[in-house]
């Protein structure tokens, strides 16, 4: 009965507050929620960078400017640039076709982008030494053309689009198919072509969405370790991303070095989050079936 | 408008990359600079870093031509199937002969490599030590001590670290000697030593993290070079050094990839680097970096540095390294035999 007088009081004001628990269990929630938080995000992220200043600031200054780790920031910018483009456009339309037409073969299409996720990250690397390697499939032939895949920047590439290719067809399928076809049916009875129907009628409907799965995947795509790792092959300023050169100065007892560069990264990433948390924020601000409420 | 004008800006950035990134390594010319890359293990980091500043140096001094060394550093194993995938080592320097015998037989180098260059064409050696916490508080003196209850022990996986076989064979040949050649007693004996690993790391140097960051374990069974390595970038205060009684003598190899040399147009540069290697210069820096100097003079300038141990080889009681990676690291061998984790 509370509960229901709380609901109907709350609907006349202009921020509904729907939440009827005691106190003590919202404190408790709110309490356990941001100690998880602190404990397992924040205290590791302030570890990185105290960490990485800690021999002061020319030691972090001199491991970020270091010539290795300025090839790493640089490739793993290259690639995220070759990746994110791509998957943006194998997102959009397998988006569109999965949720704008029905065709045999539909379901086994979800399933198999959802794929990359199911597969741990060292097996889809394995998966591209086994077909392009020297040895692989389609390697003698490479070879003849003379083409280096794998152990160079094409395969990082490749693995990193395999990894990364879910986040965007993932992210619009949802939102497309609830928004369903009918204001796509009427732009065309009204005699839109169909690129005019998507840039003035699909687009600005998902675009919120669209920019969100953009922001997951160059995420994922700057900061992918296990398949990379597999085709890299290691060369230091050549085929080392960031993540791996993490791993190198680690493992050379530069523990400086190492967060310093761990700090570019987890720089990048920040960037990336305060971009998620601004599309989120606008969007909230211009929901994008604002005119189905008129 | 302008979203198409940003489509089209993206369509741009992305034919550049791909066009940037898509083009191929220029090889070395009779005359421009050329650039190598050396397909090494894992304890040779710090020593490479030094080796190839000094062979550009000395190169380009000598010829006026410029080289860059790149470097590729993993478990040995490892390295090896990298460099059968397609890896263009124009040089691998590894852990053990067994590994380029491999990357023979996928008919990158010829099968008798190993005669192209002085002693076994490894110009440096080294061996197998001890490395324990300070004070040894479990009072570890040798092999016999890694076996009893209660000793946490960390060596690598020797499916993929050349280091880790030469562990492997070291406590091996220690058993042998002990128990008058019986191999059964020796195999009981490994078996008895792997029974205290609670974590088999893929490389050597992963397990020297996992002793000395991580915190696990009692005893390390290391490369002496990277016990050496992990004394002085550690903390003399930490560890300390075991010494056994008897070790391997561990040869590690190096070799030009033939294949990808004259592909790369490298073959001249390459057996240059190689050839650095024993030279003067080349033999003390690896003294410098606790590896063991072929050289006599070098070997003697260095002695007090490295502690007298007896030391048998290989081909003495494995009768070479196909047959010992046939016996006891191929599927099937003695390792897969007595290794069962989690017990």
């Amino acid at each position: 009965m509370a509960g229901h007088a709380g609901r109907s009081a709350g609907t006349a004001t202009s921020a509904p507050r729907v939440s009827t628990e005691p106190l003590a269990v919202r404190c408790v929630l709110i309490g356990l929620a941001l100690a998880f938080l602190f404990l397992f995000l924040i205290a590791p992220v302030v570890m990185v960078f105290s960490q990485a200043l800690g021999k002061g600031v020319a030691a972090y200054l001199a491991a970020v400017t270091d010539p290795e780790a300025m090839a790493a920031l640089r490739l793993t910018l290259i690639v995220a640039a070759i990746v994110v483009p791509i998957n943006l456009i194998f997102g959009l339309a397998a988006a569109w076709a999965i949720t704008k037409f029905r065709f045999p073969g539909k379901n086994l299409l979800i399933t198999l982008i959802d794929l990359p996720f199911a597969i741990s990250p060292v097996v889809s690397g394995l998966i591209f030494v086994l077909l392009f390697g020297a040895r692989g499939l389609a390697g003698p032939w490479l070879e003849a053309a003379g083409w280096k895949v794998i152990f160079a920047v094409p395969g990082i590439v490749i693995s990193t689009l395999f990894v990364t290719a879910p986040f965007i067809a993932r992210e619009l399928i949802p939102l497309m198919q609830a928004q369903g076809a009918e204001e796509e049916e009427a732009a065309m009875i009204l005699g839109a072509s169909g690129w005019q129907t998507f840039w003035r009628v699909t687009l600005p409907k998902i675009k919120w969405g669209l920019l969100y799965g953009v922001i997951l995947c160059n995420a994922r795509a700057m900061g992918e370790f296990g398949a990379v790792s597999v085709v890299s092959g290691h060369i230091r300023g050549i085929t080392n991303t960031l993540p791996l050169h993490v791993e190198i100065l680690y493992n050379e007892y530069n523990f400086t070095g190492a967060f310093a560069v761990s700090s570019l990264l987890a720089l990048l990433a920040l960037v990336t989050l305060i971009a998620k948390s601004l599309v989120e924020w606008r969007s909230n601000h211009n929901p994008p079936d604002r005119r189905e409420k008129r | 408008m302008r979203s198409r004008f940003l489509w089209l800006a993206m369509a741009v950035v992305l034919l550049l990359t791909a066009g940037c990134a898509a083009k191929p390594t220029t090889p070395g010319t009779a005359t421009g600079p050329v650039e190598l890359l050396n397909v090494s293990y894992d304890p040779t980091r710090e020593f490479y870093q030094a080796f190839n500043a000094a062979f550009a140096a000395h190169y380009e001094a000598k010829t006026g031509r410029k080289v860059t060394v790149k470097q590729s550093h993993g478990g040995s194993g490892k390295q090896a199937r990298s460099v059968i995938d397609g890896l263009e080592a124009d040089v691998v320097t590894l852990a053990l002969a067994y590994d380029i015998d491999a990357i023979a037989g996928a008919g990158l180098l010829p099968a008798d490599w190993q005669k192209r260059l002085a002693s076994n064409s490894a110009p440096y050696t080294s061996t197998i030590v001890f490395l324990v916490r300070k004070g040894n508080p479990k009072a570890i003196k040798d092999w016999d001590d890694l076996i009893k209850p209660g000793v946490s022990v960390i060596t690598p996986n020797p499916k993929t670290s050349g280091g880790a076989r030469w562990n492997y064979l070291a406590a091996w040949g220690y058993a042998l000697r002990k128990y008058g050649n019986d191999e059964a007693k020796a195999k009981a004996f490994v078996g008895q030593l792997l029974k205290n690993v609670p974590v088999l790391d893929s490389g050597a140097r992963a397990s020297t993290t996992t002793f000395v960051e991580r915190q696990i374990g009692d005893v390390l069974i290391s490369w002496e070079n990277e016990a050496f390595l992990a004394l002085n970038e550690l903390g003399k205060d930490q560890f300390e050094i075991v010494v056994p009684s008897v070790s391997i003598l561990a040869e590690p190899p190096v070799a030009v990839v033939d294949k990808v040399a004259a592909k790369r147009h490298t073959t001249e540069v390459a057996q240059a680097y190689l050839d650095y290697l024993y030279t003067e210069a080349g033999q003390e820096l690896a003294a410098r970096f606790y590896f063991r100097p072929r050289m006599e003079s070098v070997a003697a300038k260095y002695a007090p540095a490295f502690p007298q141990v007896e030391l048998f080889t290989v081909d003495e009681l494995f009768g070479g390294w196909q047959q010992a990676q046939q016996t006891h690291f191929n599927d099937g061998g003695t390792f897969d035999q007595i290794y069962q984790p989690g017990q």
